[in-house]
This record gives structure tokens, sequence and C-alpha cells, in this order.
């Protein structure tokens, strides 16, 4: 810029001072607002578990654009001059976690932040979790603050048909910007969890099957007028638009779950399986992903049988298998996904496929593994930074980076 | 089948003479971290009749002809954890008649065969204090016990003192838990908690005061009132008071109330530890933490941190842990130190946090909480890294006698969970393989 000219020239000295400020503000907010929010980002690791791969070693991952523009080892890739560069021991993607309910309940656990169950009626497909999501809650930045940035979730498996899913980032100001999929899956809950007691309807395994096939067989003489928003989400669940998400600990419920899809022809994603050991065969001939019960989840009532060697046992059989934080009632208020993966990698899983849970594969069944889930190029800029093995107790999360932003850099 | 139950018998009687004979056994090649002390490499413990006897290595334990060895070369030994607040066992306090019951014993409620004390020992936990709720002032008196290898009845599980009581506590509880606003007798505000509780220290007061003016004259002895005798107890510093509190006005509370009668008392969550870690410290009271993963979950605890370890480790006060199973689920109970050291906790501190700092919170520091020569043979052997994920909690040891031994199938099933693995099993069902029913 050549102010001179314009002085040279016969400008006023107030059309100078005028163009002055207005460049030196346009300069002072380009620096204020490209360096945070447009950021060309060079993250340099150790070892860079990519998920798409084998881990880089002395690696680099450039971020542009909020987008991954190359990764590779430190020799492949060359740091541009205008980088900001972060360094960390190990890289991976930004973890997702793959069944929660924060954001739509919160951590006070008071019935003002708690929106992820209306009691009302058993049967609430056309509930939408878009319309509870707070993403200012406390909950979803705690989780943000160790590499999770992405969360689907959604209403409480303490009832049949809750409501829905979505998938959202756990950053933005609001629920439009951080979410990813609106309408993501419908929850279902079978077994004692979802029983409703006192003389009201499901009150047994048997009722709740029958009171889903009267649904479904509903929807599907379901024309469209006049508009009924549960029949619309049914209909959408019977055209294979909408997944069904199934909650079901005991080997019966599962099964349950199974003939239900076979009958209506459904997609689900079976969910929880404390007991996936006993029909462990059927979930695999069944060809269904599941987003397997926390490793450190609590063994009573329908649960007593599950095995922290659950995940390791789906893996090895072949099945598609994501973590999840899952439901928590009390305290904590919420598991962090990073830990149960951990304990996984305790209890039979190897460290990549543990991490494949809370990442690439869990990206798989949410049906995002074109965006999110691993460190490749053209995918979103999320990235989770580590001063040592991710799983280890005595590790910090030292960053996380969301859509090329960096939204946390408390040690954690 | 009559068989089986010959050479079964055989075996018992073998075992039975060998343990005549209390052999001695080495526990030869480990790293161990005794806490007292600096870690030894190559270390030998030596144990016999339930107690150790001498520990150290090579050059200073000589082993005689008769000791029984067993190799435990890359694995790490260390003490027994001890849990110094949990609800394993099925056990209950006091009921909804009275806010404050400490006459009431968890004692007679505990099932000693509840799978939960198992899993308790597959997560190497040796000495538990198991606790009534939190929904009263005080909820009755605590008991610490040993986890002990087939449990029948709680008498098998009890720890005797030298004047012949056993081992426990007395839990009391302030903030939010007893509050019950219309609940009859219950307390409606913090204020009047503090003095329901303030008033009945003052009555166990008065009547210690009968029974020291009575002297030998046993007419003039006040009527034997169970509640009293309690509060008496703990008046005597007899008897520990566990006390749940989160907040830090309630931590303050509690202090406040410490100061004014001199009971010893082990602060029990203190969730908001990190905002008055001085104030703890200065008043010489140990605090018993929880690791929690996520804030919140109840208004009490919308500020707890992973921090406290590391904030009154600063401070000077005495640190330990808890699982408050099934708050946390004991057999992950070793991962408190882990994450504590995550916040800034040193590996020393977090470890005798585990074990020693809760022998000292009851009032057990003699018997338990390191390995020194004459302590109980309560100790853990593991894979590793006792901060480390990965490691594992491999063998657990009660007072010599192996409880937990992560080789054995049904002692596997139990440390990770699975089909049948919270059926409470039969007692030493191991044993009876190839039984059948009436055909013996």
């Amino acid at each position: 810029m050549n102010n001179t000219i314009f002085t040279a020239e016969t400008q006023s000295r107030r059309v100078f001072y005028k163009f002055f400020l207005i460049s030196l503000c346009l300069c002072v907010s380009a620096v204020i607002f490209s360096f945070p929010v447009r950021a060309q980002i060079a993250v340099k690791g150790e070892t860079i578990w990519t998920m798409a791969g084998e881990p880089i070693m002395n690696g680099v991952v450039l971020i542009n654009n909020g987008k991954i523009e190359a990764v590779g080892t430190a020799a492949q890739v060359k740091i541009p001059a205008n980088y900001r560069v972060i360094s960390a021991k190990v890289v991976t993607p930004g973890l997702i976690d793959a069944h929660t309910v924060i954001g739509l309940n919160g951590y006070l656990n008071q019935p003002h932040d708690q929106m992820a169950l209306d009691g009302s009626s058993p049967i609430q497909p056309e509930l939408r979790a878009i319309d509870s999501y707070n993403a200012q809650e406390t909950l979803v930045e705690w989780v943000r603050g160790y590499g999770i940035t992405t969360i689907h979730t959604g209403h409480q498996p303490t009832a049949l048909v809750p409501g829905q899913t979505m998938v959202a980032k756990t950053f933005g100001k609001n629920v439009d910007e951080a979410t990813l999929i609106p309408s993501a899956m419908i929850n279902v809950t079978l077994g004692e969890s979802a029983l409703a007691g006192q003389g009201r309807s499901p009150g047994t395994r048997a009722k709740q099957i029958a009171m889903l096939r009267a649904e479904l067989i509903k929807a599907g003489n379901y024309k469209g007028e006049p508009r009924d928003l549960k029949q619309e989400m049914w209909k959408k669940v019977l055209n294979g638009e909408i997944r069904l998400l199934v909650t079901a600990h005991r080997a019966q419920d599962i099964m349950s779950a199974l003939r239900l899809a076979k009958e209506f022809n459904l997609k689900i994603v079976l969910d929880g399986v404390s007991e996936a050991q006993i029909v462990l065969n059927e979930i695999k001939a069944s060809g269904f992903p599941v987003i397997v019960h926390p490793t450190m989840f609590r063994a009573g009532g329908e649960t007593d049988n599950l095995s922290m060697e659950t995940a390791a046992k789906l893996k090895a059989a072949g099945i598609t298998v994501a973590l999840q934080s899952g439901y928590e009632g009390y305290v904590p208020k919420t598991r962090i996904v990073l830990f149960e993966a951990a304990l996984a990698a305790k209890n039979g899983m190897s460290q990549r496929d543990a991490l494949a849970t809370i990442t690439i594969d869990a990206a798989k069944i949410l049906g995002l593994d074109n965006r999110i889930g691993s460190i490749a190029v053209g995918k979103d800029a999320d990235l989770a930074m580590y001063d040592g093995d991710p799983f280890e107790y005595v590790t910090h999360c030292t960053g996380t980076i969301i859509n090329g932003k960096v939204v946390s850099e408390v040690l954690r | 089948m009559k068989r089986y139950f010959c050479s079964f018998l055989v075996l018992i009687s073998l075992f039975c003479s060998a343990f005549g004979q209390e052999k001695p056994t080495a526990f030869l090649n480990a790293r161990i971290i005794p806490i007292i002390g600096q870690p030894i490499e190559q270390g030998i413990l030596l144990v016999q009749n339930g107690k150790i006897t001498a520990i150290g290595d090579a050059r200073t334990v000589r082993l005689g002809s008769d000791v029984q060895i067993i190799d435990l070369k890359g694995k790490v030994i260390m003490p027994g954890l001890i849990d110094t607040h949990s609800h394993i066992g099925e056990g209950s306090g006091a009921d909804g008649s009275a806010p404050i019951q400490p006459d009431v014993r968890i004692l007679d409620s505990l099932n000693a065969r509840s799978s939960s004390l198992q899993r308790a020992q597959t997560g190497g936990i040796t000495t538990v204090n198991v606790m009534p709720g939190s929904g009263h002032l005080d909820s009755g008196q605590t008991l610490y016990i040993k986890l002990r290898d087939g449990a029948n009845k709680v008498d098998d599980l009890l720890i005797y003192l030298s004047d012949g009581r056993y081992a426990g506590g007395i839990k009391f509880a302030n903030g939010t838990n007893p509050i019950r606003p219309g609940g009859g007798n219950f307390p409606g505000t913090r204020a009047k908690s503090a003095a329901l509780v303030r008033e009945q220290f003052i009555k166990a007061q008065e009547y210690k005061a009968k029974i020291t003016k009575a002297g030998d004259d046993k007419t003039k002895l006040p009527p034997r009132d169970l509640a009293m005798e309690s509060l008496a107890d703990v008046l005597d510093g007899k008897r520990v008071v566990h006390f749940h509190t989160h907040r830090h006005d309630d931590i303050l509370t509690v202090l406040r109330l410490q100061k004014e009668f001199g009971f010893k008392v082990v602060l029990q969550h203190v969730s908001e530890a990190w905002k008055v870690a001085d104030e703890i410290a200065k008043a010489k009271v140990p605090s018993s933490i929880i690791m929690i993963d996520a804030p919140g979950g109840k208004l009490e605890t919308m500020d707890v941190s992973y921090v406290n370890g590391a904030a009154l480790e600063k401070s000077g006060a005495l640190v330990g842990f808890h699982t408050d199973d099934y708050i946390t689920d004991s057999r992950h109970f070793l991962r408190s130190a882990g994450v504590a050291v995550r916040a800034g906790m040193s590996r020393d501190k977090a470890l005798y946090g585990m074990t020693m700092a809760g022998a000292i919170m009851l009032d057990m520091q003699d018997r338990i909480g390191s390995l020194e020569a004459g302590k109980d043979a309560d100790f853990i052997v593991l894979s590793g890294d006792p901060l480390s994920v990965y490691t594992h909690v491999e063998q657990t040891w009660v007072e010599g006698k192996s409880v937990f031994n992560r080789s054995n199938p049904l002692d596997y099933l139990t440390a990770v969970g699975g089909v049948g693995a919270t059926n409470d099993k039969l007692v030493h069902l191991d044993c009876f393989d190839g039984y059948e029913g009436g055909q013996q």
C-alpha cells in the first residue's frame, strides 16, 4: 500500500487520514481474526496416529482453511513460513464419542438441564435432539478438553423410544454451528431400563416389541396426510432413511432387536450389548455395527454380565465396533470416551483397535468417515494432541483442534 | 465320584499339614515398593504366619532351607490397597426414623458372601472401610474389614483390636444429602444440620461425665444408651468420624465441629478441597478423595476436581483415596493414583495415598499400609508400574494368603466380568470340580 501517492496527489488530509484509518483497521482486524479463526497451522507430532495407515514417526500435519492440507513425515511435508507451528508428542484424529447424552443432559443434574428424557409417553420418535441441544453446556467443553471433537448425542436409554439423536462437533456458539447431522438415528431401548412400571405400558419385554411392531405396521400404511410427526419418522425408518440405535443389554433383548430388524428390513445399530459374548455369532451374522457399553460401565441388573473385554471380543469376531461414554444418571455425569478406550486397550484390544473405536470406526458407524475419524488430506482438521501415550492415566491432552481452529489449549 | 472326594480329602490334609508347619514363604525378584522406605529392585519379601518377617534383597535377607520360594521376576509388589470409603457388601445403616443414629451398626447387615467383595479383591484392595449411606447426619457405625478369602459370615472379615473390640468408625454427613425439607425430624438447612449434631455431642459429653463421676460406684452409672456409648467412643478418640462433605463451606463446618468436640475425623469426598486446602492442612485433618471423571451429577459436586490430591499435597495435608463403590468400581481403584498424578500429585504421595495414608485414617498404621517387618502380609503383585493403565493386578494376598490370582479362571472372570461374574459363587467352588449332586 503506497499512501504517499495519495499525499503527493492533491488529496486532502482528511481523505488521507480516512484511508489510513481504514487500512489500519483492516490490518488489525486481519491480524486478530485470521490468526485464531482461519489460521494455517502445522502440527508436528513425534507419533501421528493417522488411523489411515501405519502411525507416522516425526510427522507433520498441515491445516489450511479448516481442512487437512497435507500429512506425512517431516522430510515429506515442508512447513510454509507463515504457518503457526504446534508440537506434540502424540497426535491423533479428533476423538469421536459414538453415543452420549451430553448437551441434552447437563452437568448440574437439575430439572432445568436434564433434557434427554420426556416421560409423558414411551414412544416419541418425533423428539429432535437439536431442539434440546445446548452447545455451551459445561460437559461439552469438558470432553473437548480431552480431545473429543465429535459427539453422537441424543435421548437417554430409559424409555422405549425416547427420541432422536444428532451428531455435533464439540465446538460452536450454538446448535447450528455445531451440528453435523441434525437427525442421525432414533433411540430405541429394550429391556429392564425401558419398562414403564406402575401398570403402564410397556410393562414387559414382549410388550415392548409388540408396541414397536404396531408402530411400524401402522407407519407402513401412512400416506403422508394428514401430517403426523411420529408416522413421518417411522416411515423414514421403514424406508431406510434413518437407522434405529437399539440399546439392548441382555442376550434376549439383542435377539429381539435382530428379529425386529429382520421382520421390517430395518437398518439398526446395536448399542450397549453387555451380553454380546453369548450371541456373538448372531450379531456377526446380522452385519450390524455395535456401539459397545463403556469399558468401566457398572455391572448390575441387566448389565451384570458385562465384561471389560466385550469390545475386544466383538472386534475379534470381525464386527465393526465403537465405544461410547453412554448415559449416566448421577456421578460422574459423563464418562470420557478416551478413558473407556484406554481400559479397552488394557483388556484385550490392541492400542490401534482401541483408538479406532473412538476415531475411524466410530466415524464409519456414524456414516461420517468421509469427513472425520482419520488424518487424511481433505478431511476436517480435527486433531487431538497429547504429551504421551493418550491412553496412559498420567498423560495429558495438550490441545484440541476443530475445523482447523485451536479450541482447547488447557492441559487436561 | 467317591474317588474325587477322596483325592479332595487328601489334598485338604496335605494343605493343612503344610499350613500347620507355618513354613516361611519368600517372594523373590520383584521390584518392591514398600511405601515406607525406598523401592527395592530384585527384592525379597519374607512372609510367615500372616506377617511380614523380613523385607530387603539378597544382601540383607537370609533365607532358611525350609523356605518356600515364589519367583516374581518382572513383577511389582506393593502393599494391599486401602479403600477408605466403600459400599461393597450390600450393607445398610440407619433407617428413616431419625437423622442421627449412632447406635446402628453396618456390621448387622453385611453380606460377607457378596460378590462385590471378590471384585474388590481383584482390584488389589485388602482393607475396606464399609460405610452406611449419606442420607443422614449420622447413619451409623462403619466397619473396617479385611478381604480375606472364603468369608462366609461377617465375623470372618473383622479386624480385632488389642482391647478386643473390632475395628470401625462412624459415618457423618453434611450438605444436601441429609437435608430433607419437610422431612419430620430431619434438618431443613445446613445450620440446623450443625445444630443437631452439636446437640448430640453435648449430650454425649454429659453422658461421659456421668460415667466418670460414677467412678467405681456402679449404682451411679447412667442407664446404658447405645447411641451415647457410640458417641462417647468418638469423643474418646476410639472411633474415627468419617464425614461426608462436598462444598467448601461444609468442609469448614466439619473443621469447626472437630475443633469444638476434638474428635478424630476423616473428610470424605471433599469435592471442593482445592478451595480450602490450606485450612484443611492447618487443622491437621486428613482427606479421603475420589477421582470422578466429570464435574457435577449433583449441585454440590459441580466444582469437584482431579486437582484435589495435588492441592492438598501442596498444602501439606494427608491425602487418601476411596472408591465409594458403587460410584466407582473397586476393580479400577488403582486408577485413582494415576489420575491424581495426571493432575499434579507426586507419584510417591499418590501411592502413599492408596496405602499408608488409608491405614493412618483407619487408625491401623501399625498393622497395614506399608511393607515392613512385623506388619500384616497384605500385598499385591502387579504386572508393571502401578500408575500405568496397562498394568494388571495379578495377585492379591491378605495376611499371607492368596485371595486373588488372575491366572485362576474363576478369579479372572471376576476381574474382567462376563457371564456369571457377579453371581455370588460358592466359596471354594473350584475345589469341588467334578461334584455332581448326590453321587459323591
